[in-house]
């Protein structure tokens, strides 16, 4: 085994599931606190990442662009609210996907209209664009493991928030029990809003923070949003921790199962049988663990307590 | 029933009408439109087996697609191994999909809600993703089948002609199950079951095994609109069973009336007219503009979901109906 190898994948996997949390996490506080089925969630993020791409094209500098998306997306992650996700919160789960569905359709063909069927690729600034090395021999891109921090840091700063600010308290009292905090007065259509849009402000991040290495394209959040339904549910929907847990989990068994299950397999099968079988299992992984979880515990691994 | 009421009379109308599309399109000499017909047929039995589990049954799966790409797979791979004959595909169609119901509906339906949804769609990702992933049958790329399902000589599916009475009779006969099965005592528990799941536990019914049975029959016919399916376009892949086209399938549900029998049909041939004619019908008012065909399908979808819930069903009696 080629422990650099090992360590730099184990990386890679941390590095998805930091983004799989930034959008897990707005996806868990509108399930959690509304009730609401999001599929949009995924062309929040695809819209991040364009505005960053366009910005960063006209500004000529990332860091700008990251600061004019996060405000737009913002915008956007309002309108959706509003006329799309607001009428439907006291209708059935059935009705949020198929509204939701109807979401993605409207923004992939828009984002097709506006910015044409190609990718837009980011360039990134001369002082991220380079190689660190961690360790001896362990040399990382420094964009890589910029998305680390940044995620952990927006992590630890979202479980600050919701553990020890008023807005917080309201949000877990929303997750608990919604009717209760609106019979106390607090403004819960205001705070619907201002949980949605910040959700879509967190997919934005995840979206942007991933485009300068896979470029901005149509349905790129198509795919990885049912990864973040896969995070939710086993997190436990509404749960914050959770997600996080949840998320890094994901993240390194998808990762790891991708790199080494063949290597894995062949232990016990002959490798042509290993070679055909892993690709399949391997991307199959996550889905499977999230079957025998709901089996074994329905409500995740991390419900909030609800009453 | 009674009487003939505008509902009867439009499922009639509309049977009667697709009985005679191949003559009508041959003397039209538009042999695109039985194409296009054809497609809306297997797609709207697809319809009707979801129907009859998150209408009636009140079990929204996310993961429908699935069944199509497993009954098409069931035409694909014994065609890839030179095995044509229908006797040999069609069973292999819609027992594996019945399996496959059993082996995940067994899962599945221990959850309630979003819950549901979300395993549900996880199977189909799963299914997906295998299919994705073995190379000897296409992966990404799908697979092409070269001959049709063949039945000793006694039916040419080659003929596009015989193919439609043949997917046209098996949709009439599904109508007719599907009929059979809701009005019938199991049908009653199943709809119970949707309205007050408790009552029906207190009333000494096992609603799980009913529930399971329901699912493996709906996956069933869905498998054999996969094999239709399959036969049709002579060519599968694994976008067949996209997780959006499971969400179109509950779209052509929605938007043709959840919970009622012909519904099914006409949301999917609404959903079909739309997605063959809309991109023209823009092309025609701004030139280039049909590539966006989604930018007001989208809100189309939210529309509907919006203002009319009970779907073109609902537009058919004037009565109020209780909400599921």
């Amino acid at each position: 085994m080629d422990w650099t190898l090992l360590i730099v994948q184990l990386l890679n996997g941390l590095q998805l599931g930091v983004l799989l949390f930034l959008l897990a996490a707005g996806l868990t506080l509108i399930f959690g606190i509304m009730d609401f089925i999001n599929l949009a969630h995924g062309s929040l993020y695809m819209v991040g990442a364009y505005f960053c791409a366009t910005f960063t094209d006209v500004t000529d500098s990332f860091l700008l662009g990251v600061l004019i998306a996060l405000p737009l997306t913002f915008l956007v992650g309002m309108a959706v609210e509003i006329v799309v996700a607001r009428p439907l919160y006291a209708r059935d789960h059935l009705d949020h996907v198929l509204a939701t569905f109807g979401v993605i359709l409207f923004f992939d063909a828009l984002v097709h209209l506006v910015w044409g069927p190609e990718g837009k690729a980011i360039a990134l600034p001369p002082f991220l664009d380079g190689q660190v090395e961690l360790a001896s021999g362990l040399v990382l891109p420094t964009y890589r493991v910029l998305i680390i921090a940044v995620g952990l840091l927006i992590a630890l700063g979202l479980y600050g928030v919701v553990s020890w600010t008023r807005i917080g308290m309201l949000i877990r009292a929303g997750a608990s029990n919604r009717r209760m905090v609106a019979a106390l007065g607090v403004n819960i259509d205001l705070l619907f809003t201002f949980v949605f849009a910040g959700g879509a402000v967190l997919a934005g991040l995840a979206g942007l923070l991933i485009a300068p290495i896979t470029e901005a394209n149509i349905g790129m959040g198509n795919d990885i949003l049912i990864v973040a339904f896969v995070v939710i549910i086993i997190g436990g929907i509404g749960s914050i921790r959770g997600a996080f847990v949840a998320a890094i989990l994901i993240g390194l068994i998808d990762t790891m199962g991708r790199s080494f299950l063949d290597d894995f397999m062949k232990l016990f099968l002959s490798d042509q049988n290993a070679e055909t079988a892993a690709p399949a299992i391997s991307a199959m992984l996550i889905y499977i663990l999230m079957a025998a979880i709901l089996y074994f515990r329905p409500q995740g691994l991390f419900p909030p307590r609800v009453r | 029933m009674g009487g003939v009421t505008l509902r009867t009379g439009v499922t009639l109308g509309s049977l009667a009408l697709l009985a005679v599309v191949p003559p009508l399109t041959g003397i039209m000499d538009a042999p695109f439109v039985l194409d296009i017909v054809m497609r809306m047929l297997c797609l709207a039995m697809a319809a009707i087996s979801l129907n009859l589990i998150l209408g009636y049954g009140g079990m929204i799966s996310f993961g429908h697609a699935a069944y199509i790409g497993i009954g098409a797979y069931a035409v694909g791979i014994p065609a890839y191994y030179e095995i044509y004959s229908g006797f040999v595909q069609i069973p292999l169609a819609v027992g594996t999909a019945a399996l496959f119901a059993l082996i995940t509906g067994f899962i599945c339906l221990r959850t309630r809600g979003v819950h549901f949804i979300m395993i549900t769609l996880a199977f189909a990702q799963m299914v997906f993703f295998t299919f994705v992933s073995i190379e000897e049958y296409g992966g990404d790329d799908g697979l092409v089948i070269d001959f049709k399902s063949e039945f000793f000589g006694w039916l040419d599916l080659e003929d596009p002609v015989t193919l439609y009475y043949v997917i046209f009779v098996c949709l009439v006969g599904t109508i007719y199950l599907v009929k059979r099965i809701v009005a019938s005592r199991f049908g009653m528990v199943i709809q119970g079951g949707m309205g007050n799941e408790a009552r029906m536990h207190a009333l000494g019914y096992n609603v799980f095994l009913y529930r399971l049975i329901c699912y493996v029959i709906s996956g069933a016919i869905c498998g054999l609109a996969g094999a239709l399916l399959g036969n049709f376009t002579g060519f599968i892949s694994p976008e067949m069973m996209d997780w959006t086209r499971s969400g179109e399938l509950i779209f052509m549900v929605v938007l043709g009336g959840t919970g009622s029998l012909f519904g099914p049909v006409l949301g999917t041939a609404m959903f079909v007219v739309a997605e063959e004619y809309l991109s023209p019908l823009m092309n025609l008012f701004m030139p280039g503009s049909g590539v966006y065909w989604h930018i007001l399908f989208g809100p189309f979808l939210i529309l509907v979901v919006l203002f009319g819930r009970r779907g073109i069903d609902g537009l058919l009696d004037g009565r109020g109906r209780r909400d599921g």
